[in-house]
């Protein structure tokens, strides 16, 4: 390894980044479009999610339910039926996402046994939009159950904690389902990182095929390691400001709470860097036109990361054919560790399980863009 | 001449394209100081051995020898020595002139000082220097062509490819660039290039004909002429595509060949042609044609060694 011919492939490469719009565009919009895209598209848009009320009973304490929906400043309001086929044209007419219903029999039973059923019904046409509205409609009527449960007991002359009605911890739910974002803005930062990283990287060896400048290059005695580092070093760079404002943006735009420290969120990022950048680059290699190695990379990156790293859709909540198969999905690693970091605080010590599958990983894809190019035309 | 003085050598090279024989066997040997000139119609396979001798396609058999140095075993150790222009433009279009030496530079390791005088030198040669700034990709076609051999000669190489460096570039820059090829051959450099044009394959100390990846004839420029069969006839008159017509086919006629306003004409036997060929004319009403016997120029012999009636 030569020092010169690295520095002066990095520095090669950089002039290049820096004159071409479309990694230009990558680098530096494709963070910000992504980060407005997702992060808004699942978190700060929610609020006051169209409600259809039809309260069969319409009693004071079924009034009390409908309630504690608006005052959660999640729902509101939109329309009040007064029968079943209401609830049918007002979903289609897309005049609410969700309808509430109270059965006429609502505080009867809730007196008799201390336990009654409401029913909520969900346009899913939006599933993200759904998932989240269904929490908070959880924690809703979890919040409520404790009231409910708290009344119950007093007048029966029975502790509140020995009430059976309420089978989850209202305060885990609420909590969850209030913070949906915090739950969901660390996997944006990995969907951004997985895409632009691998998009970048996949223009850089296939640019040289495509403009032609392949076979002068490889007719100088700069060896192939020396090509891959120096190619990599820029981008590297580039993927840590990008890493960087996506985390900085996580905490001050988006406000989730961040708990771990800052060194275990560089090397694990760094981690992860290494991993899409070598994606991309092994992709780069192969594929001799930009524009083809950058639609794989695209459908390598995207797909598995936003479909199966457990960003919107919980792992643990899959079919076990497909959850085996999300271990090979690089993303769920760091998507883990984030979530770890941010909300718990974890250090690395406490993070060695998703730890060691990224450095597995990141070894792997080392050692196989350290083979895959050659100093050859054919 | 010694063995060391031998430059190139190739053995036996070959390379197949899936069926295609690109190269058969090809033996050369190419002293030192020389200009040799590969000349051949396309897909003769003059790219193929470039790419060969450089290190950047492997041969499926057969030996080269770059300098010394076994390109089979050492490609790398060969690159060193060497310096290649491919074809197609090889520099980076959105680098400027200056960036792309230091690169070239800096991949050769040059060292610093050197770098800025040489790169100097061969700019005010190539007569760049008022364009250092601009991006290569906005230079003129015989610009990029000078940048590439400013590139090429930034390290000092001992051996010199370049594939049709001069193709598609004006009269004049071919001027300059033959100029600064002359004044590397006094320093010992040898040069091994393709042409398309024969007046360059005249200006070669040696040429090699290329035809489906064998080298046909290998010679000086006067050698070859000298081994073309028959005698060259030149026939001046108006309407030298009629003319064409009628001598074509014509017994004792081997080949005929445009030349602008002239015809050239490959007879098996000057002084027993010249005569019947004026019959001829004339019994075609056409008088006052001046044939003559003519010197043959390097695109005759090739027309007429692969045997091709243009
Ligand atoms: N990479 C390749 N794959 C398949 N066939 C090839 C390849 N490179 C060259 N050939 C074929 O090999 C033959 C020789 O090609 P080559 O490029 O060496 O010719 P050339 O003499 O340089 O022609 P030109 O004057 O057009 O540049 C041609 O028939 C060409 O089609
Ligand atoms: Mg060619």
């Amino acid at each position: 390894m030569n020092v010169r011919r690295l520095f002066a492939m990095a520095y090669k490469e950089t002039l290049q980044i820096w004159r071409d719009p479309r990694s230009l565009a990558i680098a530096l919009l494709m963070p910000l479009m992504q980060l407005v895209l997702l992060g808004y598209g699942v978190s700060l848009d929610i609020r006051h999610v169209p409600l259809c009320v039809y309260d069969q009973e319409n009693s004071q304490q079924s009034r009390a339910v409908v309630k504690s929906f608006v005052s959660s400043d999640w729902f509101s309001i939109s329309r009040t039926i007064h029968n079943q086929t209401g609830i049918d044209y007002a979903l289609n007419r897309d005049q609410c996402i969700a309808a509430l219903v109270i059965p006429a029999d609502f505080s009867r039973r809730l007196a008799a046994t201390g336990t009654a059923p409401v029913q909520a019904v969900f346009d899913a046409t939006d599933v993200n939009t759904t998932n989240i509205a269904l929490g908070y409609a959880q924690g809703v009527v979890a919040q409520t159950n404790a009231q409910i449960a708290d009344g119950w007991a007093a007048t029966h002359g029975i502790l509140p904690s020995l009430v059976g009605q309420v089978d989850l911890d209202p305060s885990t739910w609420f909590n969850e389902t209030l913070d949906s974002k915090n739950f969901i803005i660390p996997g944006v930062v990995a969907v951004i990182l997985a895409l632009v990283g691998a998009e970048l990287t996949s223009l850089t060896i296939s640019r040289e095929w495509e403009r032609g400048t392949m076979e002068q290059l490889i007719s100088t005695p700069v060896t192939a390691t020396e090509v891959m580092l120096g190619k990599l070093i820029p981008y590297f760079a580039i993927g840590f400001i990008d890493a960087g404002f996506c985390l900085v943006s996580a905490v001050y735009w988006f406000g989730v709470p961040f708990r771990g420290n800052i060194g275990t969120l560089l090397i694990t990022t760094g981690l992860f860097i290494v991993v899409v950048m070598g994606i991309g680059y092994l992709i780069s290699v192969r594929i001799r036109s930009q524009l083809g190695a950058s639609q794989i990379a695209l459908v390598l990156t995207m797909l598995p990361t936003t479909l199966l790293s457990g960003y919107t859709f919980p792992i643990d909540q899959m079919p076990a054919p497909i959850r085996a198969i999300t271990f090979v999905v690089y993303s769920r690693y760091y998507v883990t560790i984030l979530r770890s970091v941010f909300l718990k605080g974890s250090g690395l010590s406490d993070l060695w399980a998703p730890l060691l599958g990224l450095s597995i990983y990141a070894l792997i894809i080392i050692w196989l863009a350290a083979r895959a190019f050659h100093k050859a035309l054919d | 001449m010694e063995t060391k003085d031998i430059v190139i050598r190739t053995e036996g090279l070959t390379k197949n394209f899936g069926p295609l024989q690109a190269m058969r066997e090809v033996d050369l040997a190419i002293y030192r100081g020389e200009i040799f000139g590969l000349v051949g119609p396309d897909g003769a396979g003059k790219t193929t051995i470039m790419r060969m001798l450089s290190g950047v396609m492997r041969p499926d058999a057969g030996k080269i020898y770059v300098d010394g140095v076994d390109v089979g075993a050492n490609a790398e150790g060969a690159k060193l020595r060497l310096s290649y222009m491919p074809q197609r433009f090889g520099l980076y279009e959105d680098l400027t002139v200056a960036e792309n030496i230091f690169f070239y530079g800096e991949l050769f390791s040059v060292p610093r000082g050197e770098r800025v005088a040489r790169s100097n030198e061969l700019l005010e040669a190539a007569g760049l220097l008022p364009f250092r700034r601009r991006l290569a990709g906005q230079l003129s076609g015989g610009m990029k062509q000078k940048l590439g051999l400013v590139c090429a000669l930034i390290h000092t190489p001992h051996v010199l490819l370049l594939d049709e460096p001069t193709t598609g570039v004006d009269p004049v820059s071919r001027r300059d660039f033959w100029a600064i090829l002359y004044n590397l051959r006094e320093t010992g450099v040898t040069i091994l290039l393709s042409t398309a044009y024969m007046d360059e394959a005249e200006r070669c100390s040696r040429l090699a004909l290329l035809h489906n990846g064998e080298v046909r004839y290998c010679d000086t420029p006067a050698g070859i002429k000298k081994a073309m069969p028959g005698a060259l006839l030149a026939i001046i008159s108006a309407g030298p595509r009629l003319l064409r017509e009628i001598v074509s086919g014509q017994p004792g006629v081997l080949g005929v060949l445009l030349m602008g306003d002239r015809l050239h004409v490959r007879v098996d036997d000057s002084t027993r042609r010249i005569p019947e060929l004026q019959m001829l004319l004339a019994g075609h009403g056409i008088t006052g044609a001046d044939i003559q016997t003519a010197e043959p120029g390097i695109e005759d012999v090739f027309v007429a060694l692969l045997g091709g009636t243009v």
